[in-house]
């Protein structure tokens, strides 16, 4: 997975689609990254900070009794288990990191699960930055738990009431101030999306999942290299993270996309919030909303890799439903004793189904990203399905 | 005369284009119509509603565009829209459609002149100007790429954050536009932020002109009609002609 030029293309995908306003910022950001990235004080200050802070390297986890019902090979990259609780830390930290190293005292961000809101506060907390977190309405409803995290580390909440009151408001509205207070604020953007060179920084964060890994499955797997590495896909960081680590392998790489939020399987190529890439709008361009139960993968577009590793066929892209995904949650649950994400639990469900439809061949070896936690759902499982958490035998 | 651009947001209303008819009675020089965009990522609040409002009418660019085109206006309207609506029509479909409907001027906020080269070509030749925006962060050599490539005129944005009224024109905003003058015979033209007929004023003793947007919308909004429109476009040109050329 190449480094994007300056321009920040992926083939035909990304670019640099801001306000006149933005253009120095982001180039700004971009020479400050590149400058870092290439500084091995910053690399170690980094691999410090993820070591002693977020919980690295997280633990590749065999799931036995899943991939004994399933008649394959599971094994689970486990971010829940850092810090926070998902993902989202490895490429907040890098981000505060640098933000610091640029000077600025403050930090903005958007979130839609409020897992990267978390995440954000935690870093602006650790490295004494300011901290202000846009959240849509609808999400800072569906989940308090997070907005209360939020606000105990001492980051101001602002809820974003615009459009579906969703992370891609959240996020138009964090571009807005962003406008407003260039000099002393970094947008600290959550996933693999935004303008140049935020798909290609973030997914350079998040390569640690990747490369952690690929170390692992290594000494894990007699065949060195898992047969398939799955992720679920809403802007899609934890899944560029993980891919990072096998792009050069024979794995079959599988990004799970929600099927109300499939910016991939439903998509036409747009422009919104910076980039270009696969977006869900209908004939006249408007923006769709998108759709899940899932409030991380609600979100309407696909980081602009994504769109390049489809188009060139090095990644295939599937869609899991939400009557799918509180099932793959139980499940996992159950047989493992992780209750994941409702994000994670979209990489789960299909993995379930293309084992029983035998799309993953008997035997075959699966790696699964789970990118968080699940605590943060446990309101939404209980009101999806609250006979669930009743008795019930395991693995049904 | 100063150049006074009253921008108003495409099907608002049912009769919306009362609104032109007045604006050009009143003394706008040419006027800016905004093709509702459901995410549009440098507008305030109140042209956010405005697009919303629009768009929950099931207003379309088709239908805008169809609005405009039976009305016979002497100046020149200019459209105003993101990014993403002219990729689904494709640049040179848009462009056509904009020339067809009298449109002779284009504004894509969230195209930068490095992205910028397909619909360059593609408003070339339709004669459709892309107007290019400026802001006050943009470098000196940048500032003089933009004066060079922008169409027609140059949009000087006043200051670092989205459309909206606010109290005074920002410092940074008239210094923006002595410095576009300077490099350049195109007009240039303030934006942002121009909410009374004094800011006018401040802002036209630095520049060509004015365009004002969040202070109209936010009367049209508030139910104001296309005559009451008509008058406060008015006391702005009446107070920019006090402005001497």
């Amino acid at each position: 997975m190449a480094e994007p030029g300056e321009l920040g293309r992926f083939g035909e995908y990304g670019g640099r689609f801001v306000p006149e306003s933005l253009i120095p910022a982001c180039a700004r950001v971009e020479e400050a990254f590149r400058d870092a990235w290439s500084d091995p004080r910053f690399r170690r200050d980094l691999d410090r900070l993820l070591a002693v802070h977020a919980g690295r390297p997280t633990a590749l986890t065999p799931a036995w009794r899943l991939s004994a019902e399933l008649g394959i090979n599971v094994l689970l990259k486990r971010e829940d288990l850092a810090h926070t609780g998902s993902h989202k830390i490895n490429n907040v930290l890098g981000q505060a990191l640098l933000a610091r190293r640029m000077g600025k005292t403050r930090l903005l961000a958007e979130t839609g699960a409020g897992q990267h809101g978390v995440a954000t506060a935690t870093a602006g907390a650790l490295l004494g930055l300011g901290v202000t977190v846009y959240m849509g309405e609808k999400d800072i409803e569906r989940q308090a738990l997070n907005v209360f995290r939020m606000k105990m580390l001492g980051t101001e909440v602002v809820p974003v009431t615009s459009g579906s009151r969703t992370l891609k408001d959240a996020t138009s509205e964090a571009m807005r101030q962003w406008v407003t207070c260039v000099d002393e604020a970094h947008y600290c953007l959550g996933s693999v999306m935004g303008p140049h060179p935020y798909p290609w920084m973030v997914r350079e964060f998040q390569r640690v999942i990747g490369d952690e890994a690929r170390q692992q499955c290594a000494a894990e797997l007699s065949t060195g290299v898992p047969d398939y590495v799955v992720a679920c896909v809403g802007g899609g960081s934890n899944a560029a993270g993980t891919f990072a680590g096998f792009a050069d392998t024979g794995a079959q790489l599988i990004g799970v996309e929600a099927s109300g939020g499939a910016a991939v399987a439903s998509g036409q190529t747009g422009v919104l919030h910076g980039f270009r890439s696969y977006l869900l709008q209908d004939e006249n361009g408007q923006v769709s909303e998108a759709h899940s139960i899932a409030p991380g993968l609600d979100y309407p577009g696909v980081g602009p890799e994504h769109a390049h590793l489809n188009d060139i066929g090095r990644a295939r892209y599937v869609t899991v439903g939400d009557d799918e995904v509180v099932p793959a949650v139980h499940r996992l649950a159950r047989t493992e004793g992780i209750l994941p994400a409702l994000e994670s639990a979209h990489a789960i469900a299909w993995v379930i189904r293309a084992a029983g439809t035998g799309e993953l061949p008997p035997f075959s070896t699966v790696l699964v990203t789970l990118s968080g936690r699940g605590d943060k759902d446990v309101a939404t499982l209980m009101e999806a399905d609250p006979m669930e958490a009743g008795p019930m035998e395991a693995g049904s | 005369m100063k150049r006074l651009v009253p921008y108003v947001t495409g099907g608002i209303r049912p009769d919306w284009t009362r609104y032109l008819v007045e604006y050009e009675r009143n003394g706008a020089t040419a006027i800016e119509i905004g093709l509702p965009f459901s995410d549009p990522i440098l507008d305030g609040p109140t042209i956010q509603e405005a697009s919303d409002r629009a768009l929950s009418r099931g207003v379309t660019v088709a239908s805008v565009l169809s609005d405009i085109s039976d009305l016979s206006l002497t100046v020149p309207l200019i459209a105003m829209t993101y990014y993403n609506l002219v990729i689904n029509k494709g640049p040179e479909r848009f462009c056509a459609d904009l020339a067809a409907a009298g449109v002779s001027g284009l504004i894509v906020p969230d195209l930068p002149i490095d992205e910028a080269g397909p619909v360059v070509t593609a408003a070339e030749r339709h004669g459709v100007d892309l107007v290019l925006l400026a802001a006050p962060t943009t470098p000196p050599d940048r500032l003089a790429e933009i004066a060079a490539r922008s169409g027609g005129w140059i949009y000087a944005v006043s200051t670092m954050g989205t459309t909206g009224e606010r109290d005074q024109v920002a410092e940074e905003g008239i210094r923006l536009a002595k410095d576009l003058r300077e490099l350049t015979g195109k007009p240039v033209l303030l934006a942002f932020g121009i909410s009374r007929p004094e800011h006018a004023v401040a802002a036209a003793e630095a520049s060509d002109g004015v365009v004002i947007g969040a202070a109209l919308m936010r009367r049209i909004l508030d139910g104001g009609e296309p005559e009451e429109l008509g008058a406060v476009l008015g006391e702005f040109r009446a107070a920019l002609d006090t402005v001497a050329v």
